[in-house]
């Protein structure tokens, strides 16, 4: 009862990394509260292949619902199995991925439950607040820390009375980290009849294209990442140039995404990928909090920009007064003189 | 076949163009310095709403849209593209709700004002907060399947065969849909009443039609009304009494029996704890300029750090 629940995204048997990233985060989360761990893994054919993907992050206990209606993933079968095993388990906490399957799921089962979900959060702690209005004060509250309003301000939302606790997070925000690979934890194989009655499996998935990711993103050690301030889907090729010569990854901000410069599978910040680069090389980014909440780990960051006062120039270690267009083909062109 | 539809649509504050004067000096958000626009991804929506109406003539599309009087321009602004009308849902009582108590909101009045929908579409998620949350929402408190992440309505049609499975009683009609899913595209199917977000990458919305901007460019909700006057007090006062699509719906908790505990921040279990600027941790930058001596010199240190290389 009361424990800290991870639902665990699969395609196939294999478990999403952004799960795996939720469940190192949900550890931490379960021994701030001195409660136990929780995972739930829903799919088909799973049992026996998921268990060495999820127990190793310390989990205390795995509830595996296997079924053929539960793969691929449909919206109200698995809605029904969190639904049910929570109304009986009770969590206080519940995580799980800001991707497709997890902004599709979470919204219904917070709805059903009526409790509150964040979405998108960038960082997840615990910790007391008091409500001033009434009077109250609550302890070990989830903090659900997210960059609001278009990036622009930073919210932090607790859910004082409702249970679970609720929040999605993007990938590669948490940073996964296996606790022990021998981790000792139950493994319960549910009944998913008494979960999910026949009435729940309406959707038909007809047809089905999944690719692996196109890009590394979140492995490259080199990012160079365009802006709105790259002017054109044409300007982003001398950014692949660039990117080509030093072995690094094209990146994206959303405002670029969003005027169609770049794919959105490319796109860094809180509603995009988080990534962790040894060099980040932004052009033309002015560095929205949305944005810069997706990189501002990163080792060096080298910012290019027409604008002296953009604000991603206060966290760059290098700031090239420049544009896009006259200073890429000449960090290009000295890269190769110099690099031989 | 004729479907009723509804449009869920939301005015925002657009955030893509925030000026410095976006924020006030405490931190707050400054509405009034961001224009008020037709959130982006439900134009995506209203177009496929719109193209099932064109598909199958007598199908009737109405928008629903909660917030304060001047959020009816969103229901005007479909009207000028197709729409056949729709309701404003306003109330003091739903100030504050988050995505949990504007779903319950939603729901509550779709069973009141729509209760043979057949299809409710909306944008994914709105700019102002991007947490495409009240779409699955309204779908589960109405207890109907989804389609989220829809790129297009491939089709929609009427079943006639016998149905075996007792899981298929019931499915009169049936949407197809292609959606975006992570590192791919799905196409799926689901019965009728469903409810569909779509994103912004699908069909952008038909322009408006300069036609039907003349027939309800006088469409007005009653808040839109100077306080203390009625459409009587109005210029073409006789055309609000013989044109009944000219006065736009308009909706309380009262008219529409919501119970209050459920809406606005009352109804809202996500509660805002605060909100900050958040302030950069600055570092000590190397400035250069764009010369090539500067640009040289940055991948020669580059270089020599094994940072790059």
């Amino acid at each position: 009862m009361n424990n800290v629940f991870v639902y665990c995204e699969l395609e196939g048997t294999k478990v999403a990394e952004v799960s795996q990233e939720l469940l190192t985060k949900g550890r931490k989360l379960a021994n701030t509260l001195g409660v136990q761990l929780e995972a739930v893994a829903a799919g088909s054919g799973i049992t026996g292949k998921v268990e060495s993907q999820i127990l190793p992050y310390g989990v205390d206990k795995l509830h595996i619902f296997d079924a053929e209606g539960l793969a691929p993933y449909t919206s109200k079968p698995h809605t029904a199995v969190l639904v049910n095993l929570f109304k009986q388990e009770k969590p206080q906490i519940c995580l799980m991925g800001a991707d497709v399957v997890g902004r599709d799921l979470g919204p219904r089962v917070s709805s059903a439950l009526h409790s509150g979900l964040t979405a998108d959060c960038t960082a997840l702690e615990i910790g007391p607040h008091e409500d001033k209005k009434l009077g109250k004060t609550y302890e070990n509250l989830l903090y659900q820390i997210r960059p609001a309003f278009g990036g622009n301000i930073v919210a932090t939302i607790v859910n004082p009375e409702n249970r679970p606790q609720m929040a999605t997070v993007r990938s590669g925000v948490m940073k996964a980290e296996i606790l022990d690979p021998n981790y000792k934890g139950e493994v319960i194989v549910e009944d998913v009849a008494k979960f999910v009655p026949e009435t729940e499996y309406v959707t038909k998935v007809l047809d089905r294209h999944v690719q692996a990711a196109k890009n590394n993103l979140k492995g490259a050690s080199i990012i160079v990442a365009g802006g709105y301030g790259v002017g054109s889907k044409e300007g982003f090729d001398q950014l692949y140039e660039l990117a080509k010569v030093l072995h690094a990854e094209v990146g994206a901000s959303r405002a670029a995404v969003d005027a169609g410069f770049a794919d959105h599978d490319l796109q860094i910040g809180q509603t995009g990928v988080t990534v962790r680069p040894k060099v980040y090389i932004a052009c033309g980014i002015s560095g929205a909090i949305q944005h810069v909440a997706g990189m501002k780990e990163s080792g060096i960051i080298i910012s290019i920009n027409s604008d002296e006062n953009a604000p991603i120039n206060t966290i760059a270690d290098y700031v090239i007064n420049g544009t896009v267009e006259d200073v890429v083909p000449k960090l290009i062109k000295y890269y190769k003189q110099n690099s031989k | 076949m004729k479907l009723n539809i509804i449009v869920l649509a939301k005015q925002v504050p657009d955030t893509r163009n925030v000026g410095p004067d976006a924020m006030t000096p405490e931190g707050t958000v400054n509405r009034s310095a961001l224009p008020a626009i037709f959130n982006p991804e439900d134009l995506n929506a209203l177009e496929q709403a719109l193209r099932l109406k064109d598909q199958f003539p007598g199908t009737t599309v109405h928008v629903l849209t909660m917030g304060p009087g001047r959020a009816a321009e969103v229901i005007r602004e479909a009207m000028y593209r197709g729409a056949d009308g729709g309701w404003l849902l306003t109330d003091r009582a739903f100030a504050g709700a988050d995505t949990l108590a504007t779903s319950y909101a939603l729901a509550t009045a779709i069973k009141h004002v729509c209760p043979n929908v057949d299809l409710i579409i909306g944008g994914r998620q709105a700019i102002d907060g991007d947490t495409a949350q009240v779409g699955p929402q309204v779908a589960e408190k109405l207890g109907l399947n989804q389609i989220t992440y829809v790129e297009e309505v491939k089709e929609v049609k009427e079943v006639t065969e016998v149905l075996a499975k007792a899981s298929d009683q019931g499915r009169a009609k049936e949407v197809i849909a292609t959606r975006h899913i992570d590192g791919g595209v799905e196409t799926v199917e689901s019965p009728l009443p469903c409810v569909l977000t779509v994103n912004g990458s699908a069909a952008p919305c038909r322009p408006r039609n300069a036609k039907l901007v003349m027939k309800y460019k006088r469409a007005l909700a009653p808040l839109e009304l100077a306080p203390g006057t009625s459409y009587e007090d109005l210029p073409y006062a006789d055309q609000y009494g013989k044109k009944a699509y000219l006065k736009i719906g308009q909706l309380t908790t009262a008219d529409v029996n919501a119970d209050l505990a459920q809406c606005g921040l009352a109804g809202s279990p996500t509660k805002v704890k605060n909100v900050e600027n958040i302030v950069f941790k600055a570092k000590e930058s190397k400035v250069l300029t764009g010369s090539d001596e500067d640009i040289n010199g940055l991948v020669q240190e580059l270089l020599a750090s094994h940072t790059i290389g």
